[in-house]
């Protein structure tokens, strides 16, 4: 049986569907725009959001989808690549780093994370991986808040006093923008013409940008050495091992590229914000990435783009603002319909578990084939 | 001829239970070596200790004049060794093609940031992998399944697939972990005919675990029995068929008494 949706690609063919997509793609923050006029509902912020949370998700289907390993903590490298991006561009600090300077700093210093958590836990299987990234996803933004008046002592010398690092629950606030003024030097025009402050124009094209680079490592890395190794540990990490690939270099490798999109991300959504507090990287986070991931297709770079999408949007524009507009008029005006969100991605995964499992969106070669019953797990002694 | 390996009073105990008890073993260059037994006689753990999976617990493997006792599967295919698995372990979703590139997966040079820019060299290494597995298919008589998932192989097939991802690591030894399991006479027949062109055309040691005699007895150099995890006999094919502690390991000493009448 043929399956439209597993196939989102094959209606159109070739050049004609790349210059439709960038078509829409431009076009749509001015479409959006006029929508938010005659519907008084915020869009291109929310689509904004989304597709930060796509580039988040990409990197989560790495470790996930493509590895198979579960992180439960993922927002945590979420938040170290924006509280890098506070911590270098913050005006407290001197250091005021270029946002295009910062970004990569950003994904470099979340990848280094990603290989010490990485590192000790990646011997761990199944559960325990799980059980341990959960808590490093509670440990960081504890950190954060705990590290805005620190005082480093050793052997009774004190090497740091009272230091702000992160501002505790304050947040930092204002951060680093992209600084465009060579632009207005190089066509003359007046200082600020380039200003690109809270612009969400300016941002949704900063941010496709962004997603479209770490779309674009997806894409090749899913289908390359690495990306066939990391399928190869997911289906079956002994196998993979006799056959000559080395299980902890190729999860540690998905750990540190999977947190690097993570810290690209938060970076640009930190400048984008020009203020970060540690509530924004809450498990929950972790959560609802896992949520886009699961209900696109594990593994799917396609389906968790479309996927993430329509599900960061829907959370949102229809969960976060239309749902209320409707309830809170005269139905239940005191009632808080934003705490049904849950509800709402709960029934979600349950109903995609039952119906389907593989995703919304899931990758071909899952897709196309029978599962005849297999006998063996994936773990354990390689003669039973 | 000289020797591919060697195993000295190797041993391997899962806690009070001996499975493989002092086996010293070696294999030569160029050989097929069956070893058989009575199941759980610890021809498998044997199969796991000889590739990395277990240190083992006394004695020592050296392979091509190396102690690889402690390393790692994947540190050992890297230096030529390579194996099948009793029940099949492929890469289910995967395909044909791609369950062989992993075997390849050592010996191609690309990294994380080659596999983003794919540089010409990356995309020249591809593309030569990518037909060397085509090639290496079609000589375990895969033509045409490139693309098909492995799990939808028939059981015959994948068996081969197997075999395919394992040559495809460039062994100079190859475990072969009961490959004829499961198989139809005819099969089988075929399967004796290939693990002897293996030997013939591609320059390697082969190490067989079997059930069926008559393969073991057709093809092999060398013919190891254990039981309970010790060696009670080895030699040429001929010679172990008559060893009488063979058959008695097999039926039974009663059974043996009985032949003697
Ligand atoms: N991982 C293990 N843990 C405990 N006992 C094991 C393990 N693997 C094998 N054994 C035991 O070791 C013995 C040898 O097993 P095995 O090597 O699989 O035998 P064979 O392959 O010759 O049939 C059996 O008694 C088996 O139960
Ligand atoms: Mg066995």
């Amino acid at each position: 049986m043929r399956d439209i949706l597993a196939q989102p690609r094959s209606m159109f063919s070739g050049r004609l569907r790349w210059v439709l997509i960038a078509i829409i793609v431009v076009i749509a923050p001015f479409a959006m725009k006029e929508l938010e006029l005659l519907t008084n509902f915020g869009l291109i912020t929310q689509v904004n959001r989304a597709l930060i949370f796509v580039a988040l998700a990409q990197g989560l289907n790495i470790v996930v989808g493509l590895a198979g390993l579960l992180d439960l903590g993922y927002a945590a490298f979420f938040a170290i690549g924006a509280y890098t991006f506070g911590l270098l561009t913050w005006p407290s600090h001197d250091i005021e780093m270029s946002f295009f300077l910062a970004i990569w700093i950003c994904a470099l210093v979340a990848a280094v994370f990603g290989i010490i958590i990485g590192a000790p836990t990646l011997r761990l299987r199944g559960d325990y991986l799980a059980i341990v990234t959960l808590a490093f996803g509670e440990i960081i933004p504890a950190l954060v808040r705990n590290l805005g008046d620190f005082t480093l002592t050793f052997r009774g010398r004190v090497l740091i006093e009272d230091y702000n690092l992160t501002n505790g629950s304050q947040g930092l606030t204002p951060l680093g923008r992209p600084d465009f003024s060579f632009l207005e030097n190089l066509f003359g025009l007046d200082k600020g013409a380039f200003n690109v402050g809270v612009d969400p124009t300016f941002w949704y094209f900063a941010i496709v940008i962004t997603s479209m680079i770490v779309l674009f490592s997806a894409i090749r890395l899913n289908n390359s050495r690495l990306g066939r190794a990391w399928k190869a540990i997911r289906e079956d990490e002994t196998a993979a091992d006799f056959m000559g690939v080395d299980p902890i270099r190729t999860k540690l490798a998905a750990f540190a590229i999977g947190a690097s999109f993570s810290g690209l991300a938060g970076a640009v959504y930190a400048s984008m914000l020009g203020a970060i507090f540690p509530e924004l990287f809450k498990f929950q986070v972790s959560i609802f990435l896992l949520i886009i991931v699961v209900l696109s297709g594990r593994g799917s770079i396609w389906g968790v783009l479309i996927g993430g999408i329509i599900i960061a949007t829907f959370d949102g524009v229809f969960l976060a603002q239309v749902l209320p507009d409707i309830f809170n008029g005269e139905l239940l005006p005191e009632y808080d319909v934003q705490s049904l969100r849950w509800v709402f991605f709960g029934i979600g995964l349950i109903v995609i578990m039952i119906f389907r499992p593989q995703g919304l969106f899931p990758p071909k070669s899952i897709e196309t084939k029978i599962v005849p019953p297999t006998t063996e797990s994936a773990e354990g002694a390689p003669n039973s | 001829m000289s020797i591919l390996l060697e195993a000295q009073g190797v041993s391997k105990a899962f806690g009070r239970l001996v499975a493989v008890d002092t086996l010293d073993y070696t294999i030569e260059d160029n050989s097929i070596n069956s070893i058989i037994g009575p199941n759980g006689a610890g021809k498998t753990t044997f199969f796991n200790v000889v590739t990395g999976y277990y240190k083992p617990t006394t004695g020592k493997v050296v392979f091509n004049q190396r102690n690889i006792s402690g390393s790692r599967p994947n540190q050992l295919t890297r230096i030529g060794i390579a194996r099948t698995f009793q029940t099949i372990r492929l890469f289910n979703n995967l395909t044909a093609r791609e369950n062989v590139l992993i075997g390849m997966h050592h010996r191609l040079k690309s990294g994380v940031f080659g596999d983003i820019f794919r540089p010409p060299a990356v995309r020249r290494e591809e593309a030569k992998a990518y037909e060397e597995a085509g090639q290496l298919l079609d000589y375990v008589g895969l033509k045409g399944y490139e693309e098909h998932a492995a799990k939808s192989l028939p059981y015959g097939h994948q068996r081969r697939l197997e075999i395919a991802r394992a040559l495809a690591t460039q062994p100079k030894l190859l475990l072969l972990d009961e490959p004829t399991a499961g198989m139809n006479p005819n099969e089988t027949q075929d399967m004796i005919l290939f693990i002897r062109k293996l030997r013939d055309e591609r320059n390697l040691s082969i190490l067989l675990i079997e059930h069926d005699m008559k393969v073991v007895m057709t093809i092999s150099d060398k013919v190891t029995v254990l039981d309970y995890g010790k060696k009670i006999s080895e030699g040429q094919p001929a010679e172990v068929q008559k060893d009488e502690r063979v058959i008695e390991a097999y039926l039974g000493r009663r059974a043996l008494e009985m032949l003697k009448k």
